[in-house]
């Protein structure tokens, strides 16, 4: 045996890979789960570079960062989180982009329940409505916003069940806990339909706009695969992705 | 600084959610213990590794199965509905519930270590002396077995205080009813409030010394049999 002999082409071999397959580690908004592992998909497919995604609470991953977590990317679900991490050097200045406009929608996972008006807020004849943690969550604020705005946020705040992410207070009114909740379009459209129950896509017009940014944080500077996936999300096939899940961009 | 109200409603509703779990717990909780420290039957193994569970499994897959099952659809959700009670989720008696579920292996396995100390033999003299079962429950087992129940008592209570895996999965983190303290924590953490986290945190690490204290000092390994 020449071990040399079989080591050298094999590690050659290993640092080809290495050098054309980089690889970036993502912190993704929960809104965001569906379209993001559509778009990772494609995204190995056409560049061969590897997005390693987590899913969770845009608060959340802010304070992680902040504490040293290895992530190189964020896809935040708002665009307050990105601005505040370039103002405190955690992330490149100059890489923000806005790569989804989120849809708040009135959901339940009763046919027939939810009217097109969202009338069925007025009414007032639910137990609990479930949406996400005003105080941390994007989408959680903007359904505190709409409810203040049709004059009903102190009828309806006794009701509140409040979930950690949009994805728990999906899994609240999904399992039937709640009879209503306010989620991401995204999390409850599958080909451009209402994949089950019913819902209010609620106008736009009635909170400020959920944009959510993306941006490569300090620990994913000069990373190939971090800046790919920033082009790549801007691109005519991720936005295409994008959009099929109910989001404006 | 100090406490907030918020944070003050989060430590009285702990309280009282580990007061109500550790009473209905030592209720529920004893004739299980008693019937596992005596019974011969073949159900013994089963049954203790069915009370047993809550201590090996994550507290997700528990608060995910409780969701479903005291969720409208599920079979404790139907029982509930059918007596007029609404659904469990979302409310105090729900994390009760869930409670009592999963802190019960701590009290159990006490109390039946303290049974099973005690042996057939005071039971038997107990029986020739003509007690009933309940008599001879009360004035033999009962102050025999005392180091045993504390132990329950205690840990029982101090469990479902350091609950948060199934309270944050079932409890949908209502301000007096379903905020317990650590919920209570991991909020403030999460909006990057780390003094008013401190404040809790800090809290409940002298809580949990001074009732890690009291159970050994109170019962200590010297004196159990």
């Amino acid at each position: 045996m020449q071990p040399t002999r079989l080591f050298v082409p094999l590690f050659a071999l290993l640092c080809a890979f290495s050098v054309r397959a980089a690889e970036v580690s993502v912190a993704v908004a929960a809104n965001f789960t569906a379209p993001m592992k559509a778009i990772a998909a494609e995204f190995a497919k056409d560049t061969g570079h590897q997005a390693k995604l987590a899913f969770g609470a845009t608060g959340k991953f802010y304070a992680q960062i902040k504490n040293g977590a290895p992530f190189q990317m964020l896809l935040s679900a708002d665009d307050e989180t990105p601005a505040k991490l370039i103002q405190e050097g955690m992330a490149v200045a100059d890489s923000r982009y806005t790569y989804a406009i989120g849809t708040l929608v009135l959901w339940s996972a009763q046919p027939g329940y939810v009217d097109a008006k969202g009338e069925v807020l007025k009414k007032g004849r639910f137990n609990k409505i479930a949406l996400a943690n005003s105080k941390l969550a994007p989408y959680g604020k903007a359904a505190v916003e709409v409810l203040s705005g049709m004059g009903l946020i102190n009828a309806v705040a006794p009701k509140f069940v409040q979930g950690e992410n949009i994805s728990q207070t999906f899994q609240f009114a999904s399992t039937g806990n709640a009879e209503l909740g306010f989620v991401a379009l995204s999390q409850v459209m599958k080909n451009g339909k209402i994949a089950s129950g019913s819902a209010w896509i609620v106008p736009s017009k009635l909170h400020s706009p959920i944009r959510q940014d993306a941006v490569i944080l300090a620990a994913g500077k000069g990373n190939a695969a971090a800046e790919a996936l920033m082009k790549y999300l801007q691109g005519d096939k991720a936005r295409a992705i994008v959009k099929s899940y109910g989001y404006d961009i | 600084m100090g406490f907030a109200d918020a944070d003050l409603a989060a430590i009285w509703l702990t309280l009282r959610l580990a007061g109500v779990t550790t009473a209905l717990l030592l209720l529920t909780g004893t004739p299980i213990a008693w019937w596992l420290a005596r019974t011969r039957s073949g159900w013994k193994g089963p049954v203790g590794a069915v009370v047993a569970l809550p201590i090996v499994l994550p507290p997700t897959v528990i608060g995910f199965y409780l969701l479903l099952a005291m969720g409208p659809h599920g079979p404790v959700g139907q029982l509930t509905q059918s007596l007029g009670l609404g659904t469990l989720p979302f409310t105090f008696w729900g994390l009760v519930v869930a409670s009592v579920f999963y802190s019960m292996p701590f009290v159990v396995q006490p109390i039946q270590n303290a049974i099973e100390a005690l042996g057939e033999r005071p039971l038997e003299v107990a029986a020739t002396l003509r007690a009933s079962p309940w008599d001879c429950f009360w004035s033999v087992v009962l102050p025999q077995a005392r180091p045993g129940f504390l132990t329950a008592g205690i840990l029982g209570f101090a469990h479902t205080v350091g609950e948060f895996g199934v309270v944050l999965m079932i409890g949908g983190n209502i301000p007096g009813v379903t905020r317990v303290v650590s919920v209570q924590i991991y909020d403030h953490v999460e909006a990057l409030e780390y003094a008013e986290a401190h404040w809790l945190a800090a809290a409940m690490v002298i809580f949990s010394f001074l009732v890690l204290l009291a159970l050994y000092t109170l019962n200590p390994t010297g004196r159990r049999k």
